[in-house]
């Protein structure tokens, strides 16, 4: 059992959740995951170790409450328990060798991107970040990101707030003035990481995308995760998460992401219904 | 009185119904069937079936303690050198092991060792005296080895085994295990109606009785690493993590939605439990018409599970023939009991979709050809006789390796080119203090066979520890 320490809502939907894990806080580096359990009777998720102490053997987790889930985990609070948590999982991402990046954030994933952010800023890149989201209330972790940042921006498509429209508009404005950027990072909603994978491949920038594929046991074991990188078979649990955008087959992902629509429609409907 | 020619038959849920649900298959032996198949044993005096046994497991003799109406002791004498009797009792392909070699097998059937020895398992699990006797630990501790630490990597069978003995040793044993539960493939892979949970559970209880300490959620490699093991202290580690790689048949159409890996659909059925959804909280989907690819143990396993999922038509595609097939044959003939379709010499060539979810396989025929170094009839395809089966699911069950996540990333641990662990007949590794066994040094075998290399290797560890102590 995994106490929960600290439990901070950052938007409606968006919550983060401090949790005591030592082993885990021990070991991970940015781009790592783990994967957990709510309860006994609950799915494994993964999700992003967003923060970690090393002292205090505490991660951090944001989640965004997109289905049954991750609703539940947004339900527990401060002194419960969460039943598993293993990790850290899959290949931290290689932060060395560069010296200008972007990273771009879309809705929760703004949250995967974060840790990345404060490695490259911590590492001394120059650090320009892009988070978005469809409206205001929405962004998250504004503070955090503005710390670790040389430059930021914000998008909203709604224009509610920062500039009306996608982060992809002011990556593309980036790309067209400053020509010594040597890597983009990318991770948030699939149309959003193709969309920037097909901008940077005019330019020519390297480019890395973090794949939130579904997964099971996150250990290589069952091939949930299975993804199309250059041709191959990748498992993004062990292979990645993060593999080089402008070889991810995108459309095969997204409809992988849709496999169990209906299925978890069911398991959501279910539950509300035991709520009422 | 005239020898019974045939094993006592053992009673089962009827086909019909049996596909309508996860319970068991066979009910097993009553009091009286179990001696009436006991006294069927000869009591041989050169004891083939025990050279038959990978683990040697006494049989005449527990044989005997069952016909003198002692099952307490039978389990004593299985367990002296079985931790897992009722495990293998059920899943043991017996009819390649000891009733192979059998004396009553060459005229008439073997002794039905492996029923008995599930029975004498069952016998003392429901009466709570199934616990190795303390007279039994008493004899098998070294005083020397008492509260030394070693690591156990991995809770499937070959690292159960390994660190039940180790314990009995005296060691303080520590198991590290990747998932949120202990078995291994007895968990995740074959399913509740030939292996019940709760038998796997009262196993792992029985191991914890010994002192083991269980530490689930933890993927050596990842959450801590070999190296690490050894600054904590743990003096020598036994490497039991299996061969939980799935292969793929690198086929067009694999990635569409509705193609499993084995793995995968069996996991989320007996792990995760997508058979009780949406209680417990993971999916499967299997829809009308399911084709498993493959005809192991693997593929019979994920075929019954689909049928008792609810799918209409479940079908083994295989690129052999029957006499080839690699399934245990009990497990073809209630797969076939409850109607699954065998498409024998066909082999997929491509999976075709609509809208992203598998729609069609694509099948070539085959015929059988020369032998190849497996002494297998080939199978060659028949041109132009590819064919297309309808389907929504496809489920790929052509095999596994050994998973690199371990190995990878501990240093001076030599693999060979397939990535299993070399070893010696020791189970050592090219790693002073280090041992393995199991799957992940054999590539997907029985659960009998890992067992043994766990049961070696505890053996050769505590050697392996008395031997440094007088350094
Ligand atoms: C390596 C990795 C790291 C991740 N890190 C984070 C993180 O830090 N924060 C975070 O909020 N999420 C993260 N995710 C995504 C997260 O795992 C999913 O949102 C979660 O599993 C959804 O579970 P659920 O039961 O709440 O929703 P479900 O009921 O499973 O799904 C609800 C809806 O979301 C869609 N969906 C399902 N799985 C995913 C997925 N993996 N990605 C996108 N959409 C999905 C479904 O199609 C459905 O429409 C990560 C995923 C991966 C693979
Ligand atoms: C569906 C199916 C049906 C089968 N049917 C039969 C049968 O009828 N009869 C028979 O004899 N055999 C059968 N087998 C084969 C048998 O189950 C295996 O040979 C046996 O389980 C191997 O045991 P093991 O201990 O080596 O590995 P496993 O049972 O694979 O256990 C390995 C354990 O190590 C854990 N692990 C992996 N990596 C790590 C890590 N890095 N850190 C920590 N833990 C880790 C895994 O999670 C797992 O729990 C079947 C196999 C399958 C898949
Ligand atoms: S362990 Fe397996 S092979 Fe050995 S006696 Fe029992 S059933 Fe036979
Ligand atoms: S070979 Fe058969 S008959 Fe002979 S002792 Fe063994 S089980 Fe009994
Ligand atoms: S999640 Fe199972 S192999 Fe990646």
């Amino acid at each position: 059992m995994y106490e929960i320490l600290e439990k901070e809502v950052l938007a409606p939907t968006i919550k983060k959740l401090k949790v005591k894990a030592p082993l885990i806080a021990k070991k991970t580096k940015p781009g790592n995951f783990i994967i957990l359990r709510v309860d006994e009777k609950g799915e494994r998720i993964p999700l992003t170790v967003a923060d970690y102490d090393r002292k205090t053997g505490v991660i951090s987790i944001i989640f965004q409450e997109v289905g049954y889930s991750t609703k539940l985990l947004g339900k527990m609070d401060k002194g419960d328990q969460i039943q598993d948590i293993v990790g850290p999982l899959g290949h931290h991402i290689d932060l060395e060798g560069y010296e200008k990046v972007v990273l771009l954030g879309g809705g929760s994933g703004t949250a995967l991107l974060y840790p990345k952010v404060r490695g490259f800023y911590e590492q001394g890149a120059e650090v320009i970040s892009i988070t978005g989201a469809r409206t205001k209330n929405l962004i998250i972790l504004e503070e955090e990101l503005e710390k670790y940042s040389d430059r930021l921006f914000i998008a909203t498509d709604d224009g509610s707030y920062g500039h009306h429209g996608f982060v992809t508009d002011i990556l593309k404005d980036l790309l067209e003035k400053e020509d010594d950027i040597d890597l983009v990072v990318a991770i948030g909603p699939v149309p959003m990481m193709k969309a920037v994978a097909d901008l940077t491949k005019e330019y020519g920038v390297e480019t890395i995308v973090s794949l939130n594929t579904i997964m099971v046991d996150g250990t290589g074991m069952c091939g949930a995760c299975r993804v199309t990188v250059g041709g191959e078979r990748k498992f993004t649990c062990v292979d990645g998460p993060a593999f080089d955008a402008h070889q991810v087959d995108f459309n095969e992902l997204m409809n992988r992401l849709n496999f169990y629509q209906n299925e978890e429609d069911l398991v959501y409907d279910t539950a509300v219904e035991e709520d009422n | 009185m005239a020898l019974q020619k045939k094993k006592t038959p053992m009673k089962e849920q009827a086909p019909e119904e049996r596909i309508k649900n996860f319970k068991e298959v066979p009910f097993g032996y009553s009091d009286k069937e179990a001696v009436v198949e006991a006294e069927r044993c000869l009591q041989c005096k050169h004891q083939p079936c025990v050279e038959g046994c990978p683990v040697h497991v006494p049989i005449p003799q527990f044989i005997q303690a069952v016909i003198d109406g002692d099952v307490v002791e039978a389990n004593q004498i299985i367990k002296s050198k079985n931790n897992l009797p009722a495990v293998c009792g059920r899943v043991c392909p017996q009819e390649e092991q000891c009733e192979d070699v059998c004396v009553m097998g060459i005229k008439n059937e073997p002794v039905a060792i492996g029923r008995l020895e599930r029975y004498v398992a069952d016998y003392n699990m429901e009466r709570g005296t199934d616990s190795t006797s303390a007279e039994e630990i008493e004899k098998m501790k070294v005083p020397e080895l008492e509260g030394r630490k070693v690591a156990v990597i991995g809770a499937g069978p070959a690292g159960l085994t390994a660190a039940a003995d180790l314990a009995k040793y005296g060691l303080e044993v520590t198991i590290f295990e990747a998932l949120h539960e202990t078995g291994g493939v007895l968990r995740y892979g074959i399913p509740e109606f030939r292996l019940p949970k709760a038998i796997v559970d009262q196993e792992v209880e029985a191991i914890k009785e010994l002192g083991v300490d269980i530490q689930l959620n933890v993927v050596v490699g990842k959450s801590i690493t070999v190296d690490e093991l050894f600054e904590k202290g743990y003096e020598s580690l036994f490497i039991g993590v299996g061969a939980g790689l799935p292969r793929f048949l690198n086929i067009p159409g694999e990635n569409l939605n509705g193609v499993y890996s084995a793995n995968e659909f069996l996991t989320r059925v007996n792990l995760m439990k997508a058979f009780k959804y949406p209680e417990y909280k993971t999916p499967v989907v299997v829809k009308d018409k399911v084709a498993v690819v493959g005809a192991g143990n693997v593929a019979m396993d994920a075929a019954r599970t689909a049928k008792r999922l609810g799918a209409e038509d479940v079908y083994i595609v295989y690129r052999r023939a029957e006499e080839q097939m690699p399934a245990r044959s009990e497990e073809i003939h209630h797969a076939r009991e409850e109607g699954i379709e065998f498409k024998l010499l066909n082999n997929p060539v491509a999976i075709h979709g609509k809208e992203g979810r598998v729609s069609q396989m694509e099948c070539q025929q085959m015929e059988l050809g020369e032998k190849d170094d497996s002494g297998r009839r080939r199978p060659i395809p028949i041109e132009g006789s590819n064919w297309m089966l309808d389907l929504d699911t496809v489920i790929i069950a052509i095999g596994q390796n050994p998973n690199p996540l371990l190995t990878s990333n501990t240093k001076d641990l030599k693999t060979k080119s397939w990535g299993g662990i070399e070893v010696n007949e020791d189970q050592q590794t090219s790693r002073e203090g280090v041992y393995a066994g199991g799957d992940v040094v054999t590539g997907a075998a029985t659960v009998i066979k890992a067992m043994g290399a766990g049961k070696t290797a505890a053996e050769n560890i505590k050697n392996y520890l008395l031997e440094k102590s007088k350094k």
